[in-house]
């Protein structure tokens, strides 16, 4: 096993942490032609599934009234960087329960503040 | 070298540039040890005969091992196989993943995953029936011949059985990078076989 984690590591790329329940807007590499354009996309993270680098990330944005799914593999190269708007409150690991839910239903409370520790403050 | 012979480790998937990914099985393949090279003279046909995986612990050594490796002059291994002869292949050569590169296209060969017991369908591809609609012919392999004439089932008829454990080769297996420090190879795709099975990987010519 250490062999394929040790491959694999070569090819893991800096994200930052975020967890199901965050809101978060990926901005993705899109090959025109002889062009490269970054389109964002932003929504909530439904689902992280799989581990190393054959990670994956589910956003799930509502677009003019219809549910938008999108699977990015957390470490493609695709991707030029994930960033986390707002930390959601969430109580499970996968939230597709919010592909049934509408409008005030569908929504993440936020998460009321920041679990992270903090340094030490000097007195 | 014509070949060598590895472990299966385990799959994973890289990402090229453009973010297309790759799926990879990792191969830890050698190093093997020339133990003896067959010629037409004397054994009929040429060979190299390699060995792998070798022994350290003294009670694993039988005497017949012992003896035939003490003959040479090579040390005791676990596994061998026969590859087509390299002209240069001397007794006692080691053979590392050097002698393959990235991009190489390889034969492969291992015992697939035994499956057990199997029906028709999943062994041999017959289609079965329908599934629903009051079908009661559902996975069965139907008639298995005619009647009178020949009045017997004909010899190779395709029935239920054992599936798997066989020895599988697949061609034009494509080698996606070599890591010599740690007797490494990264192949495309699926390779036969559980993780730790041997694998025997042998240069297309």
């Amino acid at each position: 096993m250490n062999l394929i984690t040790a491959l694999e590591e070569g090819f893991k790329r800096q994200i930052p942490e975020f967890n199901v329940g965050d809101i978060v807007n990926v901005r993705v590499k899109v090959v025109e032609g002889a062009k490269t354009r970054i389109q964002p996309y932003e929504g909530a993270v439904i689902a992280r599934s799989g581990s190393g680098v054959r990670e994956t990330f589910t956003v799930r944005k509502v677009s003019s009234g219809i549910g938008v799914e999108r699977i990015f593999p957390v470490h493609s190269p695709v991707i030029e960087d994930i960033k986390v708007i707002r930390k959601g409150d969430v109580r499970r690991a996968k939230l597709y329960y919010l592909r049934d839910k509408k409008g005030k239903a569908a929504k993440i409370k936020e998460m009321a503040r920041d679990y992270t520790p903090k340094p030490a403050a000097t007195v | 070298m014509n070949g060598i012979i590895g472990k299966k480790i385990g799959m994973s998937h890289i990402y090229k540039e453009d973010g297309t990914v790759i799926p990879v099985t990792l191969i830890e393949a050698g190093p093997c040890c020339v133990v003896q090279v067959k010629t037409v003279e004397r054994d009929g046909y040429e060979a190299v005969k390699l060995g792998f995986n070798e022994l350290k612990k003294q009670k694993m050594i039988n005497k017949a091992l012992k003896g035939a490796c003490d003959k040479s002059g090579v040390k005791p291994y676990g596994v061998f196989k026969e590859f087509s002869l390299d002209s240069a292949a001397k007794v006692g050569d080691m053979v590392t993943v050097d002698g393959f590169a990235a991009g190489d296209k390889v034969l492969i060969s291992a015992v697939s995953k035994g499956k057990g017991f199997q029906g028709v369908m999943k062994r041999l591809n017959y289609s079965g029936g329908p599934g629903s609609h009051g079908s009661m012919f559902n996975r069965a392999p139907g008639s298995i011949g005619a009647s009178s004439f020949p009045s017997r089932v004909w010899k190779n008829k395709g029935m239920p059985g054992h599936m798997g454990s066989v020895r599988i080769s697949v061609k034009n297996v494509i080698i996606i990078d070599v890591k010599p420090q740690q007797n490494l190879l990264i192949i495309k795709g699926a390779v036969p076989g559980h993780k730790g099975t041997l694998v025997e990987v042998r240069k297309q010519l």
